[in-house]
């Protein structure tokens, strides 16, 4: 009979052990480009938001030196607000140009949004079909990626910036990826 | 009846409803669950023929067509549907009678469900496209991974099973 | 400002469920009357603040106030009021605000309508409940602040998902909760008692209109849940064996079995360690519903933008509440063993039975939720488990469970007459039989057999109820005066199971219709064309674009239907385009009729003039809610028993009174 009353504990605990290995082994989607790390960025060709500027591709985050920062965002991405003014801050204090791609997004609404908010970007392309985003992998916007002077991912942020997440999770990698 | 025998009792009924239910569940697992594929799998690696599977992937562009919306069998227009689902690497045709989900779109994920007929055209009687801007279903996400779209480094091991 | 009086009520509702957990406990041990007398306070001022901090989350919500990250998340400023307000729940971290809002409502409900249970076990009771509060608060605050505020803030805000822009949704989530949350209590009732080890059959008394409210509201919950998802998805279908749908249909299954065991503790005083378990394990159920839908292991319709590390601390609160709960249980249910005996052709064996179906039914459909996720795990592939599995295996439990609930409440308690039992059911038999021939008869076909056992055993449960009813009351046997008095006289619990049981019946009776004679019509229509349906006619009177909603633009087709010739309804299924979400949904039209129902659903152009249409004929779909109506309504019924209501009697004074012959 004691057996019996330690065995809902005991079924419990292999369940409980199963679903802690699910979550922390994770295969969720946002936790897999982990591969990615590492890996050059994959090969994509964008156009300008804006008419008359120039676009971004794979090639522009190959060329020069120095750590580039990567930022996935939308006008309708309400997290994107959260970290625009982190992004300004960071592009006014020098810290590493910031290449913003505007995924799915009308080119009018994002424009507004650039306007009204600020634009840290140094240069804006828009995957209006969110092929590109497919390639890097993307899951949710807003999303950042460090790219190293060799044109490599070093680091995925998913979700916003804060300045939190900045100081303690990003500026340590752009610091090691500059060497 | 002593408290014995009714202690029996209780453990035998108990173990007979854990039996008949474990045949169940077998039983069901023999014959009723779904496997998800990818466009990759069914051009590469031969999935089984009568076998009823979820085909994930995205509805590639400027596939989607009606089909003969005029040939009409006693008075009826049937409401079939074409188009194909790719993982970025191979593509598979699919045919669809029905109302396609309200978020199906070119460029988008999409999972079908049904059989893959003899002429290789995947023979979908359920189409869902659960997913929004920001939201990608998630088999979907693992089909163009295994495609190698995700730079991921090759195929896993994948599949398994029956 | 309001926002941030929200935060702060909330984290003095976390310090005082803080005291709430500690004190009262460590009083009713050490016999400290203030410590324990605290509880009664502390329990609606948690609740008083967790009001405060909803109420400013809802204030948020209706003044548009896009200066909150959530507001601006999920709502619009063009959004009817109603769904402005439903907006609040709608999402992960407003819903789990109401979620600990419903918790403190049942705490405050223990500490105001307890007053017949002994000082320190009800101490006890609102200690292990504030521990779930400290649990939950805390995952509010530390991960899922529902009080962010953004700045700049945005000119409007994102909007809610149109699904979720609906009646039936709006009020889902409250019922659902209202239930999960709500066998909270007997969770706690169950680990104060493993505390004091003592389960008696006042215990039993006391945790039976707590289990009762729980299980009505989620009955009700998960048929309005149902119901949404039959008339807004635009499928014709109302379950979908969903992980989401499971994971309020487990603890629901489990929380059924505990209100029959809890009679058998009540009336016999057996099945003690059992009942514990069970209420153990329903909370434990509704645990896991809430870590399934947030934590991201499943993905389905219903999710919520799901984030891992939330995951992570729901599943550590899983652990602590339901393992320490479980370990708690191994130590001292030895202690509550034994009980009176009875033979196994009885009431108490006929709920015996009902228990195990139930629970393996519960274990059966757990399997099938999770199967994938353990398939993933191990890296076999990707795969579903869907309708064909439950159907293969939940059904098969379920016939011989309906069977034995027509029995059941027939047979005496201790030592039941089979013969006797049966032969107060011949009514029962006679229309089983005669419904069955009457279907196979008018509806010969493919899956007649199986749908006219399935319809026998409806009838087969109405009439059943209905003669549980009649032997009640001697009707035919006495004058009609008599039995109407008897009637009246009958304890409301009493009639309260028979209206349950004969909600399964009607319910039954729907499933079965609704499944096995549905007529379906898929194909490409122009206006002015005609189609039949089942018995009508529909006609396509035409399609206009361009109709203006408060939030969305629409495509709508005007069927005129008839029946024998003559005009009945004009129905106008819409495909709608949310202006702000940009997102279009399926808007069904619905004739409803005792008789079935006619669902037309409009689909796309053609581009040659034509629309896909879909229409259903689903014959006696209303049933199901009928049905279900009628079982929570029986459950509201027999929680307005005259025993159950305030002042049920202390526990010496039900010493004697258990030992009276009991009804039930």
């Amino acid at each position: 009979m004691r057996v019996a009353l330690v065995l809902p504990a005991a079924l419990f605990g292999v369940l409980a052990l199963a679903f802690a290995a699910f979550m922390i082994l994770g295969r969720d989607p946002r936790l897999l480009p982990s591969t990615m790390i590492d890996q050059p960025v994959p090969a994509f060709t964008l156009p300008a938001l804006r008419t008359g500027e120039p676009g971004l591709a794979s090639a522009d985050l190959n060329a020069g030196a120095g750590v580039k920062l990567v930022n996935f965002f939308a006008s309708w991405c309400v997290p994107c607000r959260v970290e625009q003014p982190v992004l300004m801050r960071f592009a006014r204090e020098g810290g590493a140009p910031i290449f913003g791609i505007n995924y799915k997004d009308k080119p009018e609404d994002a424009i507004k949004w650039l306007k009204e908010l600020g634009d840290p970007f140094a240069r804006v392309a828009a995957d209006r079909d969110g092929r590109a985003a497919i390639d890097w992998g993307v899951y949710g916007i807003p999303e950042t990626f460090v790219i190293d002077p060799a044109g490599r991912i070093r680091y995925r942020h998913a979700g916003p910036i804060t300045q939190d997440v900045l100081e303690r999770n990003l500026m340590p990698v752009i610091k090691e990826a500059a060497k | 009846m002593t408290r014995k025998r009714r202690r029996l009792t209780l453990a035998l009924l108990a173990l007979s409803a854990l039996a008949v239910a474990t045949a169940l569940v077998l039983n069901a697992f023999q014959d009723s669950i779904v496997f998800f594929r990818s466009p990759s799998d069914v051009v590469e690696r031969k999935v089984p023929a009568a076998s009823r599977f979820r085909l994930g992937g995205l509805v590639e562009e400027g596939s989607v067509r009606r089909l003969d919306g005029e040939a009409t069998t006693g008075g009826r227009r049937s409401a079939a549907v074409a188009f194909r689902v790719t993982d970025l690497k191979h593509s598979v045709e699919v045919r669809f009678t029905g109302i396609l989900p309200d978020l199906f779109r070119e460029g988008q994920g999409v999972v079908a469900e049904g059989r893959l007929g003899g002429d290789g055209v995947f023979e979908a009687t359920e189409v869902l496209a659960k997913h929004d801007e920001t939201y990608m279903p998630p088999e979907v996400a693992d089909a163009l991974k295994r495609a190698g779209r995700w730079q991921e480094e090759g195929p896993k091991s994948q599949g398994g099973g029956k | 400002m309001i926002a941030e009086i929200g935060l702060y009520a909330l984290v003095l509702a976390l310090v005082v469920s803080l005291v709430q957990a500690t004190l009262p406990l460590i009083g009713a041990a050490r016999r400290i009357p203030e410590w324990v007398a605290l509880a009664a306070w502390t329990a609606p001022a948690q609740l008083v603040f967790i009001a405060v901090a909803f109420g400013a989350l809802t204030y948020a919500y209706v003044v548009s106030d896009f200066s909150l990250l959530n507001v601006a998340a999920n709502s619009h400023s063009a959004k009817p009021m109603i769904y402005k307000v439903s907006g609040v729940w709608g999402n992960h971290e407003g819903s789990l605000v109401l979620w600990v809002l419903i918790l403190a409502l049942f705490g405050a409900a223990v500490a105001g309508f307890g007053s017949n249970l002994p000082v320190a076990f009800r101490a006890r009771v609102l200690a292990v409940q504030a521990w779930i509060a400290v649990g939950f608060l805390a995952f509010i605050l530390f991960t899922s602040n529902p009080f962010l505020r953004l700045d700049p803030p945005p000119a409007d805000g994102r909007g809610l998902n149109p699904l979720l822009q609906d009646i039936g949704l709006a009020l889902h989530p409250p019922f659902l909760y209202l239930g999960y949350v709500g066998f909270s209590i007997t969770f706690s009732f169950a680990i104060a008692a493993l505390i004091e080890g003592k389960v008696d059959a006042a215990w039993a008394r006391w945790v039976r209109p707590w289990t009762l409210a729980a299980w009505s509201f989620l009955t009700l919950g998960i048929a309005l849940g149902s119901w949404w998802a039959y008339y807004e998805l635009g499928w014709g279908g109302w379950w979908y064996w969903d992980p989401v749908e499971n994971s309020s249909f487990m603890p629901w299954l489990v929380g059924t079995a505990l209100l029959h065991s809890a009679v058998v503790v009540e009336k016999r005083d057996a099945l003690k360690t059992w009942t514990v378990l069970l209420a153990i394990i329903t909370f434990a159920f509704s645990l896991l519903g809430t870590f399934l839908v947030r934590s991201g292991v499943l993905t389905s319709v219903h999710a919520f933008a799901t984030d891992p590390a939330r995951g992570i601390f729901i599943l550590g609160l899983i652990v602590v509440y339901v393992g320490g709960a479980l370990f708690l249980y191994a130590a001292r249910a030895q202690a509550l063993a034994g009980g009176g005996l009875f033979a196994p052709i009885s009431r108490e064996g006929a709920l015996v039975l009902n228990n195990l179906l139930l629970t393996t039914a519960a274990a059966t459909v757990l399997l099938g939720t999770l199967y994938p996720l353990f398939v993933d795990l191990f890296e076999l592939g990707k795969i579903s488990v869907g309708p064909p599995y439950f159907n293969a295996t939940f059904v098969p439990l379920m016939i011989p469970m309906l069977v034995a609930l027509g029995i059941g409440p027939m047979l005496a308690w201790k030592r039941g007459d089979l013969g006797g039992a049966l032969a107060r059911l011949t009514a029962a038999f006679a229309a089983a039989a005669a419904v069955a021939l009457a279907t196979l008869a008018l509806a010969w076909g493919t899956g007649a057999v199986l749908a006219a056992l399935a319809m026998a055993l409806a009838a087969w449960l109405v009439v059943g109820a209905l003669s549980e009813l009649a032997e009640r009351t001697r009707l035919f046997r006495a004058g009609a005066g008599e039995s109407w008095r008897r009637l009246k006289g009958l304890p409301r619990s009493a009639l309260g199971m028979t209206l349950a049981h004969l909600g399964v019946g009607i319910l039954v009776a729907g499933m079965t219709g609704s499944l096995a004679w549905t007529a379906e019509d898929i194909r490409v229509m122009r206006p002015g064309e005609r189609v039949a349906v089942a018995d009508y006619d529909l006609e396509l009177l035409g399609v206009r674009e361009g109709v203006m909603g408060p939030n969305y633009r629409a495509t709508r087709a005007g069927f005129a239907v008839s029946r024998a010739g003559a005009p009945v309804a004009v129905l106008e299924p819409e495909k709608r385009f949310y202006l702000v979400e940009e997102r279009p949904t399926t808007e069904a039209a619905i004739l409803t009729t005792w008789r079935g129902d006619l669902y037309a659903v409009i689909g796309d152009p053609d581009g040659k003039g034509g629309w896909v249409v879909r229409l259903y004929y689903k014959p006696m779909i209303l049933w199901i809610w009928a049905g279900a109506a009628l079982m929570a309504l029986a459950g509201a019924l027999s929680l307005s028993d005259r025993r159950l209501r305030v002042g049920a009697p202390t526990r010496a004074r039900r010493r004697r009174g258990a030992e009276a012959p009991a009804r039930a």
